[in-house]
């Protein structure tokens, strides 16, 4: 347990996302079996005891500590782990010897809601206040110090110099604490398989395409819809289906894993029915209808009305016990064609392909993208197999151009990583009326890219010079500067005091020759919105 | 704004120019300039002409020496243990005896004679690690984390970032103490306050100006700098340096990770929580006033323990960065 306190502290204090990874793999290389499986599966929420509650740390800690004094640390402090970590009184006499992680997850598993507490607090006495809290945090299952499973994954990978996308398609199906992955990764055995489990196969991924002109011959055109990116995976009477980062996120859609009863994996674009993206014909509703879904453990039956989930197919990868991705993109292509048919019309359709006969064809069909609501236009390699990642030449994402618009910066923060101390993260605003008639400027949007090194560094400067307010890291400027603003689409939102949410807003120039009352007003704006 | 001592007619760290000021400690919030007669030690005094430029009106004691001050009061300094010069000040009148803590801990420090309790009819403490999640553990393990983050990284340099006064002499001398003979390296603004210390008889070694030397020369090195020049555009021009900080506050994960710092370094120069309560106890006044940190908890505690015990509200002290 000292070694994975420990990891668990020096991952709280790096900020960088390499030295987290080192720190992971040095971890996973040099402890044993099973305790590494086990902290592995801690830090990707993979652990869970039904035994222990925060109420259970909560009641704990008031049998041993005032009740008036845990509240007043609790209160300051923010965190109940953390704060019951540092109260916990020390043993009486001496402190017997820390137990293994594997110790740890063999007590917990094995008490219930009576034996929970006493099995706890026998746990915590036996460990130093760092270890306290890498032990509370195991035992309720909050870990939230910033390791995804994707970075999980990545620093397997880099203990024992195999591929990620290995790592991925062999850790899905495995339970921690995942022996058998860790034989194949650090002893060369065998990979572990599991045809009978729905698994999860890495994604093809698409290039953005720049200023290539494609031969349409070689390569076929979708649409590119604003959805979220799923794989569908029937294996064995199950249904799951995984998101882009490989989460499980069957429960948030409860109405599509039982619409697939045909053993397959299958690629698409998760939407919500509609008409906001290419009218009646598009039959898809706004991202921001789609977010109205997102994240939710449990679904309400007004929701599943209101808000009807579909997948878009596109890519057909096991169909029936055939692997087809070594298959070229149009005979898969063929396979999909003849399988949307046998599915649920109500769940699935089929991702249509635009006919033009050339490019400049394309070029003008992609034009009409905005006026649709649609994103782009997607390009796929007609010859190229399912592969996972992004290779050059096979897939290139073809996006409309972006809507701009001239805001007015208003707030600054510093960043984080390489951008630390520098102020890089920026909050703009469009006038709510005449500024000239006393009109007022709201906040519209964030944004912390689109500006080169030098720029980066000027507008520091400019933001320490031109600070009139000051709330914690946030500086609030004089609002004299003026950003052009790329962003990719404009939405009605209630969070925000405009009543506006862009996607993907970016700073596209500095326009410091322009004065602040000549920029955009929220009206402008407003007429972009499409939902 | 300080604590007024009425048949006196004078001040205890006043936060503005006062006609007589009696000053525990030399950190800014507690030593102010301008006032007609400042009484302090004598290390408080030249810390306060070194960031004031005038000794105008300064009256040393020395520890242990008291002096008669206007309305039959009197007032003897004894050490705080908190930075070099630091005191608590004893009042007396007409029977009746008063402590004024100031700031103090009660863990050895090589830079200042240790904390004496005094008996006292009111005892008046700080607060400002007054929460019981607070326990300092002791400097020599942290000094330990700091030579061992160093010898783990011959490629970047360890930037700590201390209290200009005190706490960047301690750590230091508490390098020394641990057999740590390399150069130090300080920031411009810790310069002056370390000779300083040094002319008052306290060794801190072979210190060098980080000042102009190329990034390399500092690479496997150990340098301190404000805290506030951590996270700044100053620290660009260190070797990737492990940001550390040595505050008491770092005992709380939040507050380090706010503050972006990579090492914390659990290292104050107040009371922690079991040194407060052991300190009151110790001293078994007939009543505790307690000013600046957190008053609530201790009052609790003093509630719990059936200890008769007051807050005073005082503004103006800041504790952040310690």
């Amino acid at each position: 347990m000292d070694r994975f306190a420990a990891l668990i502290d020096a991952l709280v204090f790096t900020p960088s996302r390499n030295a987290k990874l080192a720190l992971l793999a040095t971890y996973l290389r040099d402890t044993p079996d099973p305790d590494r499986g086990w902290a592995l599966a801690a830090l990707t929420d993979g652990l869970n005891f039904p035994a222990i509650k925060a109420s259970t740390i909560r009641a704990l800690l008031m049998e041993r500590v005032d009740p008036v004094l845990f509240q007043i640390s609790r209160d300051y402090v923010g965190d109940t782990a953390e704060t019951a970590s540092l109260l916990w009184p020390d043993p009486l006499g001496e402190r017997g010897p820390p137990p293994t992680v594997s110790e740890v997850v063999a007590e917990l598993s094995a008490a219930n809601r009576n034996t929970g507490p006493r099995v706890l607090a026998g746990l915590l006495d036996r460990l130093d206040s760092s270890g306290r809290y890498a032990l509370l945090k195991l035992a309720t299952g909050a870990m939230r110090i910033g390791i995804s499973a994707r970075l999980a994954k990545t620093a397997f990978a880099q203990a024992f110099d195999v591929s990620v996308d290995d790592v991925e398609e062999y850790w899905h199906g495995q339970a921690p604490p995942y022996l058998p992955l860790f034989a194949w990764a650090a002893h060369g055995a065998e990979p572990p398989r599991a045809d009978d489990l729905p698994l999860f196969r890495p994604f093809m991924l698409a290039h953005p395409l720049e200023d290539l002109e494609l031969d349409l011959a070689d390569y076929a055109a979708e649409w590119k819809w604003d959805g979220i990116r799923v794989q569908l995976v029937h294996v064995a009477g199950e249904t799951r289906i995984y998101s882009r980062s490989g989460d499980d996120i069957t429960a948030t859609f409860p109405e599509l894993a039982p619409a697939l009863a045909i053993p397959a994996a299958l690629d698409g674009e998760l939407l919500v029915r509609g008409s906001h993206q290419g009218g009646n014909e598009g039959g898809a509703a706004s991202f921001n209808a789609l977010q109205q879904r997102l994240g939710r453990k449990t679904v309400s039956k007004a929701m599943l009305a209101d808000y009807p989930a579909f997948v878009r197919l596109y890519d057909v990868l096991v169909l029936e016990g055939e692997d087809h991705r070594p298959r070229p993109w149009n005979e898969r292509r063929g396979v999909l064609e003849a399988l949307v048919p046998r599915l649920d019309p109500q769940c699935f359709d089929l991702s249509a392909t635009i006919e033009a006969k050339d490019f400049a064809e394309l070029a003008g069909i992609r034009e009409r993208a905005r006026d649709d609501a649609i994103e782009g236009v997607m390009l796929k390699r007609r010859d190229s197999p399912y592969v996972t990642g992004r290779k050059t030449g096979l897939w290139y994402k073809w996006k409309r151009d972006p809507l701009l618009i001239d805001c007015v910066l208003m707030y600054a923060q510093r960043g984080s990583g390489k951008r630390s101390s520098f102020y890089s993260d920026f909050t703009f605003g469009c006038w709510n009326g005449d500024p000239d008639a006393g009109a007022e400027i709201l906040p519209v949007g964030k944004a912390y890219f689109g500006f080169t090194d030098e720029e980066l560094k000027w507008l520091d400067r400019h933001i320490r010079q031109h600070t009139v307010n000051r709330f914690g890291p946030v500086r609030e400027t004089d609002k004299s500067l003026v950003f052009e603003v790329a962003f990719d689409s404009v939405h009605h939102s209630k969070r925000h005091k405009s009543g506006v949410a862009m996607r993907f807003p970016r700073i596209n120039r500095i326009r410091a020759d322009k004065p602040a009352h000549e920029a955009d007003r929220l009206d402008t704006l407003k007429a972009l919105i499409r939902d | 704004m300080g604590i007024r001592v009425l048949p006196a007619d004078c001040w205890i760290d006043p936060a503005r120019p006062v006609d007589t000021a009696l000053v525990t400690h030399g950190h800014a919030d507690h030593a102010r300039g301008g006032h007609g007669t400042t009484i302090a030690t004598p290390q408080t005094l030249a810390i306060m002409q070194l960031r004031y430029q005038t000794d105008a009106g300064a009256v040393p004691v020395a520890y242990g020496e008291t002096i008669d001050l206007p309305g039959g009061v009197t007032a003897t300094y004894q050490p705080a243990g908190h930075v070099l010069g630091s005191a608590q000040i004893l009042l007396e009148h007409a029977g009746e005896r008063v402590v004024v803590t100031g700031d103090y801990k009660r863990r050895s420090d090589p830079t200042c004679p240790a904390f004496e309790p005094i008996a006292c009819d009111v005892f008046i403490t700080e607060a400002t690690f007054g929460l019981p999640i607070f326990h300092h553990p002791p400097i020599g393990d942290e000094i330990a984390k700091l030579l061992a983050a160093r010898e783990a990284n011959p490629d970047r340099c360890v930037l700590i970032g201390a209290y200009a006064l005190g706490k960047a002499q301690r750590v230091i001398a508490e390098l020394r103490l641990a057999g740590y003979g390399e150069p130090i390296y300080l920031h411009g603004a810790l310069e002056r306050m370390c000779r300083l210390y040094e002319e008052l008889g306290v060794g801190l070694g072979d210190l060098r100006p980080i000042a102009g030397l190329p990034k390399a020369a500092l690479q496997g090195q150990i340098a301190l700098c404000p805290p506030s020049a951590l996270s700044d555009r100053w620290s660009r021009r260190l070797p990737d340096p492990i940001t550390a900080m040595a505050s008491g506050w770092m005992r709380v994960r939040q507050r380090a990770r706010q503050r972006n710092v990579e090492l914390p370094l659990i290292i104050s120069d107040h009371a922690d929580w079991s040194e407060l309560t052991r300190t009151i106890a110790e001293v078994d006044p007939a009543e505790t006033w307690i000013t600046h940190g957190r008053e609530d908890a201790l009052l609790r505690w003093c509630e719990l323990n059936q200890r008769k015990a007051r807050a005073l509200a005082l503004v103006g002290y800041e504790d952040e960065d310690d």
